[in-house]
C-alpha cells in the first residue's frame, strides 16, 4: 500500500503578519520559527506514518507544491517518519488558485503512481480555504473522504473511516484509492526524533517542475480564475475592555447582565 | 451566464441556519445584479423544503427528490449539482459553509473548472462581479477576493450574514432526476451518530467556553450550567480538549472550530492567539479570568477578574432570575 501525504508550509500560528505598501504579505515570529508545517498537516503526516506502522503501508511519500523554502516542512515530515519527500516547484505554478493547485497535485500523485491513499490536512492556515482535498479528489477521480476523525479499518482494497460532520459522526466504507482530509481528533502527532532529524537533514529531495508533470488544464497565475485584489490588516478595534468591578460577585453578575441585555445579545 | 443560484441545504425537511443565511446573502447578490434567485434543493421528501425556500425569497426552485439524496452524500449531490449548474449557467452560485456545503461547492468548482472563493463574511456587487471579503491567515488579515471570469462560486462563513426573512412568496418547483444510482455511489454508509442534544457551536448565537482554568472535567459543570441557562453552546480551549476534559468537537480556535456568535463568554481561558483565531469575530466577548493581565482581556468587551467558580454560579443565578429559566 502506497500513501501520499500532501502538506504545505505556512506561517507559524504565532507569526506577526504585515502587509507592505505593494500589498505583499510579510511575516515574522520574533519568539520562534516564522515558517512551520501547516498545523492541520501534522495530523495528516502522523496518520500516514501510522498507516505504515499499523496497516502495512510500504511508502509514505510527503509531497508539497511550493517554493524552495518549503523543503523545511518536507524535512520536518521526513524527520517524523515519512519514507520519501517530493517538492513540486516551478515559477510557472506560482499564483495558482485552488483548482490549479488541485490539478498540479493530482498530476504529481499520478506521477508517483500506484497510490492507494492521499492524505491531506483539513485546511491550510494561510489561505484557510479547505478546498484543495476535495478538488484533488475530483481531478484524480478518486473517492473523497473529508473531515476524517478516525481510520477504522484498511485492507482488501477497502477503507472504513469516521467523519466528523456539523451534525454528527458518520462512518463510511469506500474502495481504494481515496483522498482523505483529516481533523485534529484523528491522532496526536509525534515529535520528530533526533535520529529522524539527522536523517532528514541529509535527505536529497527531488524537485519536479512543470516539464516533469502532465498537468491537465492550466495552472499558475495565468490560469487562476480568482483575483486576490487586496489583502489588508483588520481595522483596529475601537474601545477597550470594560472591567466589571463591584463589592460582590452577585453585584458583578447583576451589572454584567444589565450590559448584555443592553447590547441585545441575550 | 445569468442568474444567482443558492444551495438550499436541508436536514430532515428543515432548512438549517447556515442555509437561511445563504439564501439571505444570495438574495442581496441577485438584487444587486438585477437577476433572479434560484434555490437548489436536494433530498428526499423535500417538497416542503422547496415551499420554505420560496417563502424565504427565492424566485425559482430546481430540485431533486430521490432516495439517494436522503442522507447528504457528496457523491450523489455533487454530480447533480455540477450538471445543473453547468447546464443552466448561473453567474453566481452561493453555498453556506457547513461541512456539507463546503464539500459540495469544492466538488462543483473542480468539475466545472470554475473559480471559487471560500468563507466569505461580506459580499458586495460591483460591475457584475461579487467582491467577497474573507478572513485569511487565521483571521489576522482580511482579503477582498473575486472570481475574475465565468461562474462565481462562493461559500459563506456561518453566522456572518443575517438569515433570510419569510416573505410569504410561493411558487412551483421544477423537479429533475438524480444522476447517480445507489449502485454507483462509491461510499457505503455504515452508521451515523447524530449529536446528542446541545446547540451546535457554529450555529450558536451564544457560546460559553471553558479553558484550563476549569481545572478538570468536573470543572465544566458551572460552565455548562451557564450555557444551559442561556440556551448557549458549550465551547472549550484546546488545553481543555487536550487534557481530555471535553471532546474535540467543542474546541474553538485555529485547529478547532471558527465561530462568530453574538456573545462569547470565555471562562478560565487565557486568550492565546490560536484561540483568538477561532472566536475573534464574535460580536460581544466577555472574559472571566482570575488573572487581570490575561491576553483575553485585550480582546474582550467586558471583563470580570475573578474566580470562575464564584463568578459563574452568580451569573447563572442572575440570568435564571431574569429569564425565568
Ligand atoms: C498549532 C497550534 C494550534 C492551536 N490551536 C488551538 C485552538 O484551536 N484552540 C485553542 O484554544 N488553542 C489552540 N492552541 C493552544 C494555545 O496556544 C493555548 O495553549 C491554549 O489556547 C490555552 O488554553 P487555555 O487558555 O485554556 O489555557 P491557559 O493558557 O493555561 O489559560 C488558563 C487561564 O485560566 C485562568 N484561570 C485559572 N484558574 C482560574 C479560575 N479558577 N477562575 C478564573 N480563571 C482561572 C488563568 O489565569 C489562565 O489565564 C494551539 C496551539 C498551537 C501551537
Ligand atoms: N501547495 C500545496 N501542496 C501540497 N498540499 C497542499 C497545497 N495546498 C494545500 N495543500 C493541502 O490541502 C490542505 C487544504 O489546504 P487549503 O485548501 O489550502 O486550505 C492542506 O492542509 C494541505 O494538506
Amino acid at each position: 500500500m502506497k500513501v501520499v501525504v500532501c502538506i504545505k508550509q505556512t506561517p507559524s500560528t504565532t507569526a506577526v503578519l504585515t502587509v507592505d505598501a505593494g500589498g505583499n504579505v510579510k511575516w515574522d515570529d520574533p519568539g520562534g520559527k516564522p515558517n512551520v508545517l501547516n498545523p492541520w498537516d501534522e495530523y495528516a503526516v502522523e496518520e500516514g506514518i501510522r498507516l505504515k506502522e499499523n496497516h502495512g503501508a510500504t511508502d509514505v511519500i510527503v509531497l508539497t507544491a511550493g517554493s524552495e523554502e518549503s523543503q523545511e516542512a518536507l524535512k520536518t515530515s521526513l524527520a517524523m517518519g515519512c519514507t520519501e519527500a517530493i517538492l513540486v516547484s516551478d515559477a510557472a505554478f506560482s499564483g495558482s488558485d485552488t483548482t490549479g493547485t488541485a490539478r498540479i497535485l493530482a498530476a504529481a500523485i499520478n506521477k508517483v503512481g500506484g497510490v492507494d491513499i492521499a492524505i491531506f490536512g483539513k485546511q491550510a492556515i494561510d489561505g484557510d480555504t479547505g478546498l484543495t482535498p476535495m478538488q484533488v479528489a475530483r481531478k484524480l477521480g478518486w473517492t473523497p473522504l473529508t473531515y476524517v476523525s478516525a481510520i477504522k479499518e484498511v485492507g482488501g482494497g477497502k477503507i472504513t473511516v469516521e467523519r466528523l460532520l456539523d451534525d454528527g459522526k458518520e462512518t463510511v466504507t469506500a474502495n481504494l484509492p481515496v483522498v482523505i482530509s483529516v481533523v485534529k481528533e484523528i491522532n496526536e502527532p509525534r515529535y520528530p526524533s533526533l535520529m529522524g532529524i539527522r536523517k532528514a537533514s541529509r535527505a536529497e529531495i527531488p524537485t519536479w517542475g512543470a516539464g516533469d508533470l502532465a498537468v491537465d488544464g492550466g495552472a499558475g497565475a495565468a490560469a487562476s480564475k480568482v483575483d486576490w485584489a487586496s489583502i489588508y490588516a483588520i481595522p483596529p478595534r475601537v474601545g477597550s475592555v470594560q472591567m466589571i468591578t463591584a463589592d460582590s460577585v452577585e453585584e458583578q453578575a447583576r451589572i454584567l447582565a444589565d450590559k448584555l441585555f443592553e447590547e441585545k445579545v441575550i | 451566464m445569468s442568474g444567482v443560484w443558492v444551495f438550499v441545504e436541508n436536514k430532515q425537511g428543515e432548512i438549517p441556519a447556515v442555509a437561511q443565511e445563504a439564501i439571505g446573502a444570495a438574495r442581496k447578490v441577485a438584487d444587486g445584479l438585477g437577476q433572479p434567485l434560484t434555490g437548489l434543493v436536494l433530498g428526499q421528501g423535500v417538497s416542503g423544503v422547496a415551499d420554505a425556500a420560496f417563502n424565504l425569497g427565492v424566485d425559482a426552485v430546481v430540485g431533486a427528490d430521490d432516495a439517494t439524496l436522503a442522507h447528504f452524500r457528496v457523491e450523489a449531490a455533487g454530480p447533480l449539482a455540477a450538471k445543473l449548474v453547468g447546464e443552466r449557467q448561473p453567474a453566481v452560485f452561493v453555498v453556506g459553509g457547513s461541512t456539507y456545503g463546503r464539500d459540495l461547492a469544492a466538488w462543483v468548482a473542480a468539475d466545472l473548472d470554475a473559480g471559487i472563493v471560500a468563507d466569505g463574511i461580506n459580499l458586495k456587487v460591483e460591475g457584475g462581479v461579487v467582491k467577497v471579503t474573507r478572513p485569511v491567515y487565521a483571521g489576522k488579515l482580511l482579503a477582498d477576493v473575486n472570481v475574475k471570469e465565468g461562474l462565481q462560486i462562493i461559500t459563506l462563513r456561518s453566522r456572518a450574514f443575517p438569515k433570510a426573512e419569510p416573505v410569504g412568496k410561493s411558487g412551483t418547483a421544477e423537479w429533475v432526476s438524480a444522476v447517480v444510482s445507489e449502485d454507483n455511489i462509491p461510499t457505503k454508509l455504515v452508521g451515523f451518530a447524530g449529536k446528542e442534544g446541545g446547540v451546535s457551536l457554529t450555529d450558536a448565537s451564544i457560546i460559553v467556553s471553558g479553558g484550563r482554568g476549569v481545572g478538570g472535567p468536573e470543572g465544566f459543570a458551572p460552565v455548562k450550567e451557564l450555557a444551559d441557562t442561556l440556551g448557549a453552546a458549550l465551547g472549550a480551549s484546546r488545553a481543555a480538549v487536550d487534557a481530555g476534559w471535553i471532546p474535540y468537537e467543542h474546541q474553538v480556535g485555529q485547529t478547532g472550530k471558527t465561530v462568530s456568535p453574538d456573545l462569547y463568554i470565555a471562562c478560565g481561558i487565557s486568550g492565546a492567539i490560536q484561540h483568538q483565531a477561532g472566536m475573534r469575530t464574535s460580536k460581544v466577548i466577555v472574559a472571566i479570568n482570575k488573572d487581570g493581565d490575561a491576553p483575553i482581556f485585550k480582546l474582550a468587551h467586558y471583563g470580570v477578574v475573578g474566580d470562575l467558580f464564584k463568578v459563574l454560579p452568580a451569573l447563572s443565578a442572575e440570568f435564571k432570575k431574569r429569564l425565568g429559566s
